[in-house]
């Protein structure tokens, strides 16, 4: 998949700097520390409560430690496409002079600074492949999430263990897919084989530790190969797109799939490639700004219109548009790529058990029925 | 536009119009004068004007490119940005992001007979197509307008209707029910279409209009004989991004904020997707 962000240099192997190093289990801290000095650096990490808590991408602390043993709760959008952000800044100024006339000063400027994502999972990493197509390859380029998108590396595990939800082979991915990766972090028994995959990666290594032993390098090498060549999920999607525009009038099939849904929306909160966002203005006094915030195709108000009208006025033409959005809309507008990466996200929070596979692996049958 | 796509304009509102008692029309100007003398759109393509700490909203670009000392947006007052634009007042600043959108494909129209149907504030995306017809008037064949509000004090642009006519215009004028001194026709849009009856040979129509009008004109024009790619008309959906990123204005995998506002019926039904 062409990108056209992070272009990156190929990599010359040989050179003085580290390529692959090891990192033992107990210096872990300390690298992420030096790593941090370098860097502004994510890590996926508990949100609240013990260790069953909720997880997520935070920006790392010293002493927080990594969740590495299971896929975040939360996704990592929102270090690309924060939950709310400044698009820009507005001053109403009123003329000193006494004239009745008051100017309006915009100001939108940004700072998009060097970041690393350090034990992001395949899928979510292979997610920003949806995201690039829609904000940086145009017709218009979106240059909040480009910028940030340049200047952000991501450091990947290995997918070691999948659950039952997880379906990231169905999609284009996989367990060791390293798309859009800077660096591939391997766990083995006592530590982590870090690999620089880009050029500028691996300065990012360079003073961290020594290259991994024979012995510990020959087991990263046979987990990659084990993950390579796992296959995760069994979801049909060839043709998915025309099987969802044949899908598409009839009414019991959708009443079918999404008559418990709740209109909750955290589908779409949960979800790395649900990017759909709202624009609002915020004001007090002479001053405000213009926001960006995550919003959802879930919820009613989304399409309501001023004069009242509502084109998806109920949860069925509302869940059909995002399963449309990702299995037909984008893989018409991008070429065939998929807006969904496997992650089963939307599985595991779904208090009703809406199971998008499900959804996905029936729009193909019985489509000459009624 | 910058490069930003986010980041609107300045511009500064030089004139008002109250058009009804809940529509009034603004004339703009870019406060950039190199930019403003620059600016080109096409007939049908939309802006979004910004009133900050509000917010922003979409609206055609109702003045014609042929005739660029101003910018024209008609806003019925309608939710929560709408009514603050209807305070705005003569000097006052406002942003604008435009042009945005595919707008009407007028060079395919050459040559064509044209028919415009439309209702209420639906007149404000013809008017911008109309008057560059107006403006190269040689290009095209007969132009027969059909508009109608609910009664007089409805209708727009009332103050060009000789303007409109002057200009080769067959202009067919009503209202839904008889009002004193009316002496335009009287009946709802479709009644007076069928009445009007214009041939559909080697002709284009163009409606605008609320939903429901819309509906009614398509049966009419297709028991006149017009076929699907004849009709062109322009939707309208919430929006927020105004350049195909923020998700929300999509009819099947078009967004009508950057493939639309204008499509033709054909094309509405190849996109599927909800209306």
């Amino acid at each position: 998949m062409k990108s056209g962000v992070n272009k990156r240099p190929e990599l010359k192997r040989g050179n003085l700097m580290a390529v692959k190093i090891f990192i033992a289990a107990d210096r872990l801290d300390s690298v992420l520390e030096k790593l941090a000095t370098k860097i502004d650096l994510w890590i996926p990490a508990l949100l609240k409560g013990d260790k069953s808590g909720p997880t997520g991408f935070v920006p790392y602390e010293v002493g927080k430690a990594p969740a590495f043993d299971r896929q975040t709760t939360l996704p990592l959008k929102k270090v690309l496409l924060p939950q709310e952000e400044t698009l820009l800044r507005f001053e109403y100024k009123k003329d000193p002079e006494g004239a009745p006339k008051t100017t309006i000063a915009l100001d939108d400027h940004r700072e998009a600074r060097p970041t690393l994502v350090f034990g992001a999972r395949s899928c979510d990493v292979r997610a920003l492949t949806t995201l690039d197509r829609v904000f940086a390859n145009g017709p218009y380029v979106d240059p909040y999430y480009v910028e940030r998108r340049k200047n952000t590396f991501f450091a990947t595990l290995v997918c070691k263990e999948n659950d039952v939800k997880c379906f990231c082979s169905s999609v284009g991915g996989g367990p060791a897919d390293m798309e859009g990766s800077h660096l591939k972090i391997v766990q083995v028994d006592d530590g982590y084989v870090v690999e620089a995959l880009t050029a500028e990666a691996q300065s990012l290594l360079d003073g961290l530790g020594d290259a991994p032993d024979a012995a510990r390098d020959a087991k990263a090498a046979e987990m990659v190969k084990e993950a390579s060549g796992r296959r995760v999920g069994d979801v049909d999607t060839q043709g998915c797109a025309e099987a969802f525009r044949n899908r598409f009038p009839q009414t019991d099939y959708w009443v079918q799939m999404v008559s418990q849904c709740l209109s909750c929306g955290v589908c779409t909160y949960v979800c790395p490639t649900c990017y759909c966002f709202s624009i609002t203005d915020e004001v007090e006094n002479l001053k405000g700004e213009r926001l960006r915030s995550w919003d959802s195709c879930m919820f009613y108000h989304y399409t309501l219109e001023a004069s009242g009208h509502n084109p998806r006025p109920t949860k069925l033409e509302r869940y059909r548009n995002r399963v449309g959005h990702k299995f037909s809309y984008i893989p018409e507008k991008y070429e065939g790529l998929l807006g969904c990466c496997g992650c089963g996200r939307c599985i595991r929070s779904c208090p009703v058990s809406i199971d998008i596979r499900q959804v996905v692996g029936h729009l193909k049958e019985n489509t000459n029925e009624q | 536009m910058n490069n930003n796509p986010y980041l609107p304009e300045m511009a500064t509102v030089q004139e008002v119009i109250t058009e009804t008692g809940n529509i009034r029309t603004l004339r703009v100007t870019l406060d950039n004068k190199e930019r403003m003398g620059q600016f080109d759109f096409r007939p049908g393509q939309v802006g979004q004007l910004s009133v900050f700490g509000t917010g922003e909203s979409t609206f055609v670009i109702n003045s014609p490119p042929t005739r660029k000392d101003y910018l024209q947006f008609s806003v019925m007052k309608a939710g929560e940005v709408t009514a603050r634009i209807h305070q705005l007042n003569t000097g006052d600043q406002v942003g604008i992001r435009a042009p945005l959108g595919n707008g009407f494909d007028f060079e395919a129209m050459k040559g064509h007979d044209i028919l415009f149907v439309g209702g209420g504030i639906g007149m404000a995306p013809l008017r911008t197509l109309l008057l560059y017809m107006i403006d190269n008037r040689a290009d095209y064949g007969d132009i027969t307008v059909i508009y109608g509000a609910r009664s007089p004090k409805d209708m727009c642009y009332t103050y060009e209707f000789e303007e409109w006519r002057a200009g080769g215009v067959n202009l067919v004028l009503t209202v839904d029910a008889e009002f004193p001194g009316w002496k335009e026709r009287v009946g709802f849009v479709p009644t007076v279409l069928s009445e009007v009856a214009p041939s559909p040979s080697n002709r284009i129509a163009i409606t605008c209009g609320p939903p429901i009008m819309i509906k009614f004109v398509l049966f009419g024009l297709k028991e006149l004989g017009f076929e699907d790619p004849q009709i062109i008309t322009t939707l309208e959906k919430r929006m927020k991004c105004g350049i195909g990123i923020c998700g929300r204005c999509n009819a099947g995998s078009k967004y009508v904020c950057l493939d639309g506002p204008v499509f033709s019926y054909d094309q509405i039904r190849a996109m599927g997707g909800e209306m």
